[in-house]
């Protein structure tokens, strides 16, 4: 109580300034957290990078060293460009999830009986964690059981074991990823599809517009909000990639379907030794693959935000 | 509506699609409803080669026991939801009060703060492994569940921020400016004006942070390495290794493991699609 001649003071302080405080203490808990575990390991992860270091011991100050050994890694010769490869292919195989989404909505956008359970079961592939969706898969691919090759025996055709091939099994992986992908697409695209103003669609159907020529004149047009948000979760899933890779195949095999985000977990954390500048180096190679479309993004926020 | 309605097309044409949609679905969900069917078969069944075929016997009873009496599953589940629940109670407060600042006050640096947790969240994975792995070492806190509870309260700000923010600014404005008239501290306006009418967002953004924390399996791994803190996306591998070729079981704690978000999905339908696709409309 002896100090109670103060508070009036400091409140009064605090009222008149309020609204050019109250933001940064409401924001202060979250900057925190996200500063530490997110913004700052960016940084040490660069600096890392130019450093030698088994996890435990001293770090040995090498400078651009681990990138010179991207190029020459003498370990597994072509480990980074199989990744780098790899990651090019899924981008753009990725991305069939946005027109394979759209057409299961334009597919599921009527209103018959029981379509609202169609349309969440379809949706449910999504839900399911990468980790099962990759050993669901696994099996699904089994060259001696599997339903793939069960169902081309059906037709003649002889087993393949999509996942010990090592020019089938990044499309065997990317095709698992497809799966939720394209479910989430869909739904993307469902709403999407609600939001239409049906007055532009009958007028586009006056002017004669209809299958293809209305899809692509008068739907998507009004589509671009959902097709954006399904580009940007899609590339940026694409470039996670971990999850199937390390559950259905370790990278293998003979390394053929690893990715930069599993080779630098290999390096990093496994048999492989404890690598951790290394790692880092093929973690800021990813993340500046990464920033180019961060950046895409971010900038066309920002023309959103200055626009309103 | 596009496309054309089906009910304004012939006959032949809803009898068509009515028929189709079933067969649609049977083929989309193939690989799930493979697992479904391996999980009930009795291990005869492997053994004698009858993989696609009707179950011998129906051992659901059997192997969902299994799953849940003789094994780590139920080790692995609690872990899970004890790693779950408190990162979405974290980031969803935490969320709140970033998205309230970012979504009401303007000041300069607003936009640049937004945009640092935007940008904060599409960054890889990797490029935080090493650091954060370290940084939970450090605090003595490795392979513990709040080691993990506490990178992905942090992460997930970052989402969860950019949801908030962009909810707060569609609501009316001229309540807050009401109530600052009415001289309503602003930590009071946060909690009696705005809080309440958030509930659709704070619901929403539960269901799915719930799902993402649930199937997250990179920091599992990266964070955590025994029963006693790893949750169930990761203990799955060791459970497969315990019943290497028990595909009856292995598929049964697949199912048990998927579950959870499953459910918490079609019981939250609503408001799991409407955060999901928040945006996808203007």
């Amino acid at each position: 109580m002896a100090v109670s001649s103060d508070i009036p003071e400091t409140e009064c302080w605090f009222h008149r300034n309020q609204q050019r405080i109250a933001p940064w203490l409401f924001l202060a808990p979250g900057i925190l957290f996200f500063a530490v575990y997110v913004i700052a390991p960016v940084f040490q992860s660069f600096n890392l990078s130019l450093y030698e270091w088994d996890g435990l011991g001293e770090k040995t100050y090498v400078g651009m060293r681990n990138y010179e050994d991207l190029y020459w890694e003498y370990v597994d010769r072509d480990a980074f460009f199989t990744s780098l490869k790899n990651n090019v292919m899924w981008l753009f195989l990725y991305l069939l999830a946005i027109p394979a989404g759209l057409f299961i909505a334009l597919f599921l956008n009527q209103t018959v009986r029981g379509i609202r359970l169609y349309k969440s079961l379809f949706f449910f592939p999504f839900v399911i964690s990468q980790v099962v969706v990759g050993l669901v898969f696994t099996w699904f691919y089994d060259p001696s059981f599997g339903l793939l090759n069960t169902m081309l025996g059906w037709v003649g055709m002889g087993p393949i074991n999509v996942l010990g091939n090592e020019h089938l099994v990044t499309y065997g992986i990317v095709a698992a990823g497809l799966w939720p992908q394209t479910a989430y697409c869909m739904i993307l695209y469902l709403t999407g599809l609600n939001a239409v103003d049906p007055e532009q669609i009958e007028a586009g159907r006056l002017d004669g517009a209809k299958g293809w020529s209305m899809l692509w004149n008068i739907i998507l047009p009004q589509l671009r909000p959902a097709t954006f948000i399904a580009f940007v979760v899609t590339i940026i899933g694409a470039l996670r990639s971990f999850d199937l890779i390390s559950i259905m195949t370790q990278g293998g095999p003979f390394g053929s379907s690893r990715v930069l985000a599993y080779y630098m977990f290999e390096v990093a954390l496994s048999e492989y030794g404890f690598r951790m500048g290394y790692g880092a180096a093929i973690a800021v190679v990813l993340f500046l693959i990464m920033l180019c479309f961060i950046a895409y993004f971010l900038w066309s926020m920002y023309r959103e935000e200055k626009g309103h | 509506m596009f496309p054309k309605p089906i009910e304004k097309q012939s006959q032949a044409a809803q009898v068509a699609y009515k028929s189709l949609l079933p067969v649609a679905l049977l083929f989309w969900l193939a690989p799930l409803l493979a697992v479904a069917l391996f999980s009930v078969k009795p291990d005869a069944d492997f053994t004698s080669g009858n993989y696609w075929g009707l179950p011998s016997s129906f051992e659901g009873a059997a192997n969902y026991g299994q799953v849940f009496f003789n094994s780590d599953m139920p080790r692995y589940l609690l872990n899970s939801f004890l790693i779950t629940v408190p990162t979405v109670i974290g980031a969803v407060a935490l969320s709140a009060m970033t998205g309230f600042a970012l979504g009401i006050y303007k000041f300069r640096a607003n936009l640049w703060i937004f945009f640092m947790f935007v940008a904060g969240n599409f960054v890889p994975f990797q490029i935080l492994m090493v650091p954060v792995r370290d940084l939970t070492l450090e605090l003595g806190l490795y392979n513990t569940k709040t080691g993990l509870v506490l990178f992905h309260v942090a992460f997930q700000t970052g989402f969860c921020t950019l949801f908030m923010r962009n909810f707060i600014r569609a609501l009316p404005f001229e309540l807050i400016e009401a109530a600052r008239v009415e001289g309503v501290s602003e930590w009071r306006i946060f909690w009696y004006v705005v809080l309440p009418l958030m509930k659709p967002a704070l619901a929403a953004l539960s269901v799915l942070i719930f799902t993402f924390i649930w199937n997250d399996y990179f920091w599992a791994v990266v964070l955590t390495q025994g029963i006693e803190s790893q949750p169930v996306t990761a203990g799955i591998t060791s459970f497969n290794a315990q019943f290497r070729a028990a595909y009856h079981l292995m598929s049964a704690g697949s199912i048990v493991a998927a579950l959870p978000p499953v459910a918490m999905f079609f019981l939250m339908q609503k408001h799991f699609i409407a955060g999901l696709t928040l945006g996808a409309v203007k």
